[in-house]
Formats: structure tokens, sequence, C-alpha cells
């Protein structure tokens, strides 16, 4: 069995470490963990938040002890499955133009590397989402390649705009909302990744992301083609367990 | 004819609030709702609303309104304020009204609420509530997320608020009387998530100290000042979910209280958490106040939150029918109206 430890969080959430790294097979406890204890529907747990390597859970202590809970989450992690969790694969349009890329150039000169090189490398590998936090929808995708991995700015933007593509050691996010935000941003997808309108977010936890380079053209086409209802992104396909 | 309130001057940072929308957190939605929830609910009680209908919480400075609606009851909970009623717009003075009471107010008059004292939250509700479409079940504003309250931000000036009401239903008024809403100057925590970033002495320090809310303090978080707190393995910690009332260590050392408002995730080391049943008093302490911090058990924090449970249920028979003083504050709103209306047609 993984090994894990729980902390108190006050007396309404508890938190449920599974380590102290950044890793896809912590992530895939943490899941699997989450939908374990959402499936079981145990009275008291009003809310289960995965992280990194962590599942926070919320409950209402009148009704579950401590304890007790505690004894729930040791009952699912005997029988934790980390490889039954589904999950999407999608491809994301993403425009690298420096129009809508302000750190482009910044980023190129930082890792030595041309911007032509920046958004190969940005663009090339298949993204895991770890989970979503911060604003509404808001995907934390990884891993950068290791030869883009920065340090946040040394003097944080007071606002980007929605859609800004931005960089973070070895994370990739797409704002959903504008923002004040510490980050290299690095292009602009037009696909909303928080749907106002019907409180949805388009990305999920354990689903894999492409970014696909787009002209600064298509970017525009896109962007309308949102705008006017025209255009919805659905995932390229579905998959059980670990994605390829 | 509309029902609403005309926002003339929106104060410091007034919002609609209710309990918040939990339950989307996962999705990065902020829980939100009223700092001070006790405050919200009794406000509610007062004009005979729901306990969770949506209100206006003013932070530090008050709003200026005008009552576009045949009447209207309105209550006030919170923090002490200068509250006025002046027969229209460009009436210099008005009819004081106190806080902690229900008043009825008419078309054409308007509400001024002066800067909050011994506090840093007041909550007006309407009865009858806004008509405001809650979003993830909830009419609270969510300022950084940019949704659900009005229009998503902090109220300005030439704001509409539409009311479900278009008069007032005939009743007498009511007061609440024996609720404490004092700011504490101590609140009980429990420590961790992460207390193992603090040495034994670090954490000793935190409970030793005292320390001033900070002006840099909002929805999100009680910026605190005080004697700093050292990590021992660091202050970046790989990002994790934020319960309400963690006590985050950043890298200055000061203390941040989270709040209603706070990020759901976070990079912060968090030395401890505020129990549920002090989060409603920490939400009304407001800024350059002194605080500090006791730790506590969870047998003594489950125990304090079934305690709050009753005294929410006790707040309904402090709510006591004031008719007699109402019939004089109306006469009196009358008269004040008449006048005013003398001098309009002698300018």
């Amino acid at each position: 069995m993984l090994e894990y430890r729980v902390l108190p969080a006050g007396d309404t959430a508890l938190v449920v470490e599974f380590g102290d790294r950044i890793d896809q097979k912590l992530n895939a406890a943490v899941l699997a963990l989450s939908h374990g204890l959402d499936a079981a529907q145990i009275p008291g747990i009003t809310e289960t938040i995965p992280t990194f390597r962590s599942l926070m859970v919320h409950y209402e202590p009148l009704e579950l002890t401590a304890s007790a809970l505690v004894g729930q989450i040791e009952k699912q992690m005997h029988n934790l499955n980390t490889s039954a969790s589904v999950g999407h694969v999608w491809h994301l349009p993403v425009c690298y133009d420096p129009d809508v890329a302000i750190d482009l150039d910044d980023v190129a000169r930082r890792t030595s590397l041309t911007v032509q090189q920046v958004v190969e490398r940005h663009s090339a590998p298949t993204y895991h989402v770890y989970m979503l936090g911060f604003l509404p929808g808001q995907a934390y995708m990884g891993e950068v390649a290791p030869e883009l991995s920065l340090d946040r700015l040394e003097n944080p933007r007071t606002q980007i705009p929605a859609g800004s593509l931005a960089i973070a050691s070895a994370m990739s996010c797409v704002f959903p909302l504008e923002t004040p935000c510490g980050w290299h941003v690095i292009g602009r997808c037009p696909i909303p990744l928080w749907d106002h309108g019907r409180a949805t977010a388009l990305l999920a936890p354990g689903d894999k992301v492409r970014f696909i380079p787009v002209s600064i053209r298509e970017f525009e086409t896109l962007t309308t083609g949102v705008s006017q209802g025209a255009l919805r992104l659905e995932p390229i396909s579905e998959f059980v367990g670990a994605a390829a | 004819m509309t029902t609403a309130l005309r926002i003339i001057t929106p104060g410091l940072s007034t919002t609609v609030q209710d309990l918040g929308r939990p339950g989307f957190q996962r999705l990065g939605v902020t829980v939100g709702g009223a700092l001070d929830p006790i405050s919200l609910g009794a406000a509610n009680s007062l004009v005979g609303n729901p306990v969770n209908a949506g209100v206006l919480e003013v932070l530090y400075v008050g709003p200026s309104f005008l009552v576009d609606a045949d009447n209207a009851r309105l209550s006030f909970v919170g923090a002490d304020a200068e509250i006025e009623i002046l027969a229209h717009a460009s009436a210099q003075n008005g009819e004081a009204v106190s806080s902690m009471r229900s008043v009825r107010v008419r078309r054409g008059q308007v509400v001024r609420v002066g800067s909050l004292r011994n506090g840093a939250t007041l909550y007006i509700a309407v009865e009858g509530g806004f008509a405001i479409e809650p979003m993830l079940g909830s009419v609270s504003t969510d300022s950084r997320g940019r949704m659900g309250g009005w229009r998503g931000r902090a109220l300005i000036s030439g704001d509409v608020l539409p009311l479900h009401r278009s008069a007032a239903t005939d009743r007498d008024e009511y007061r609440i009387e024996g609720l404490d809403l004092a700011p504490p100057c101590r609140v009980r925590v429990m420590c961790g998530p992460q207390s193992d970033y603090f040495a034994k002495t670090e954490i000793e320090r935190f409970f030793a100290s005292e320390y001033m809310v900070g002006a840099g303090s909002n929805r999100m978080g009680m910026r605190l000042e005080g004697s700093p707190i050292q990590h021992c393995r660091g202050f970046n910690i790989i990002s994790d979910a934020i319960a309400n009332g963690s006590v985050q260590v950043p890298g200055s050392g000061q203390p941040i209280v989270l709040l209603a408002d706070h990020q759901t995730t976070g990079g912060y080391p968090k030395i401890a958490t505020v129990i549920s049943a002090d989060l409603p008093a920490i939400g009304r302490l407001p800024i350059g106040s002194k605080i500090s911090f006791t730790p506590t058990t969870i047998e003594e924090a489950v125990a304090a939150r079934r305690k709050l449970a009753v005294d929410i249920e006790e707040i309904n028979r402090k709510i006591i029918q004031i008719t007699p003083p109402n019939a004089v504050v109306a006469a009196r709103l009358l008269e004040c109206n008449l006048i005013s209306g003398v001098y309009n047609a002698a300018a």
C-alpha cells in the first residue's frame, strides 16, 4: 500500500498527503482516493479537493468525527485502484505569436534558446493535468521541458489577459481570467477553460493535453468562433488508467 | 415601477454576500461568503429572510443608496456606524438609525452609512433579498473569479440593485439584544497542516506573540505584523489546498490568516488553522487591532463548534419587537420629509 499521512487543517478539514514531490504516480493516488471517497458517499464529507500530491477532505465534524473519517480513508487506501480513472485527451490550440506572448523573447533570452526552439520545446510534450486551482478552471499542467524551467518573475505583473499561456518551473497554465501573475507569458489560448455561463471547467485533473501552435490569424478566427458560440472544443479521445 | 436600491456612493468595498459557494473548490472556485456569517444571519433574521439570503457586506466605510421601491425593510448588524436616513438625495441631515435593528424606508429616501467603528464589517439586509441570479448556488461576490454578486465585483456608484419585494410586509420592527459582536483579541487554532516546517521554538513564538492586523488585509487574507516566524525547511511547499482560517507563513515570516475569499490552493507552509467556531469573530477584526493565537485540540474545537451552533439557534430568541419606538421614528421621518419639502418649495 502507498505510504501516506493524514494532517489536520482545522476542525472541518484534513489533508491526506502522499509525498513531497510533483509526481504523476502520487497524483494518480490523490485522484483515486478522491474518486473513491466521492463514490462512497460518506455522510459528513462535504467536499474533496485534489492537488498535486495531497487530497483535502472537508467534513462536518458534528456528523462525522475526525477519527471516523481517518478510518474511512484507511478503508479506501486498502482498496485503492489508481488505474481505473477515466480521463480525456485534449488538443488545445495556442498562439505563440509575440503579439500575444509578451514574455516569449525574454524566455528565449533567459534560456539561451531561439524563440522557435522555445515554441518547439513547449509544444512537444503531452502534459498531465495535475489539478485545478487559483482561478476557476485553471489547470496546472506538467512537465515543462527542463531547459524551459524558470523561476517566477521578480516583479509579478498586475494584470495579464484571460487565456494567457504561461510557464513557471515545471508547470504550464492557461489563466482562464484576467489576473495578476508572476509567470512567464509565452502564448494565448483562444478556447475558454472556464465557462462562466454554465460554470464548468474544460479540463479535469488526470486529463492529458497537447498544445497545438496556431498562427495569429487562426487565433483570431478561433476567438471569433468561440465568442459567437459557433465553436466548442471536444476531447480527442477518452482513456482509462494511464494515458498514452 | 422599479424596485431597487440605487447606489450613490459605494463605500470602501461593499459586496453582495451570503454563505458562499462551497462544493466547487476542486474546480478552482473560491467559497467566499460573509466574513462574519453570524452577523449575516442576524441581519437576515431581523427582516424575516432565510439566514443565508444575500445581503450587503460593508467593509470599514459604508455606502449611501437611494430607495427606489414603494418601501423596503432594512436591517443593520455588525460594527458600530453612523447610519442616517435622509428624506431625499439632496438632504444634508437625516434621522439617525441605530444598528442591530430593522427599519422601514420609503421611495426617495436615502440611506447613508458612515465609517465603521470597533469592527471591520457591517451587514445590511433587505426584506425579501436582492433579485440576483445565484451562480453555483450562491449570490456571493467572487471578485477574483468575477462571478456572483452584482456583476462579479464590489459595488460602484450608479449600480442599481434589484429587489425581490416592491414593498415591506406590514409589521412592527424588530431589534436584537445581547448579541456580542466584539472583535476578539485571541482566537483558537489547531496546529497544522504544515507545522513540521517550523521548529518547536518558532511555534512557541507564534503562540507567545501579539500581532497587529496589517493594512494590506482584505477579504482574501489578514496580513499580520509582528514577530517573524522562521521556517526550518524553506518557505515553498508543493501547492496544496487551503482551508478557511489557514495561517500561512510566507518568506517574510509574517503570518497571513486566509479568509473567505482565499484562493483554493497555495504554496506557503501553514503553521496552524483557526478553528471553525472562531472564524466569524476573526472576520470582524479590523486593520490596526491586535490579535494572539491559542493552541487547542480537535475535541475542544468540535465542542466550540457545537456551542456556536446552539448560540446561532439562540439568536432568534434575542430578537424583540419594538413597536412604539418605531412609530416615533416613522412620525419623525414624516416630519423631516415635510420640512425638507417646504425648504425645496422655498428654494
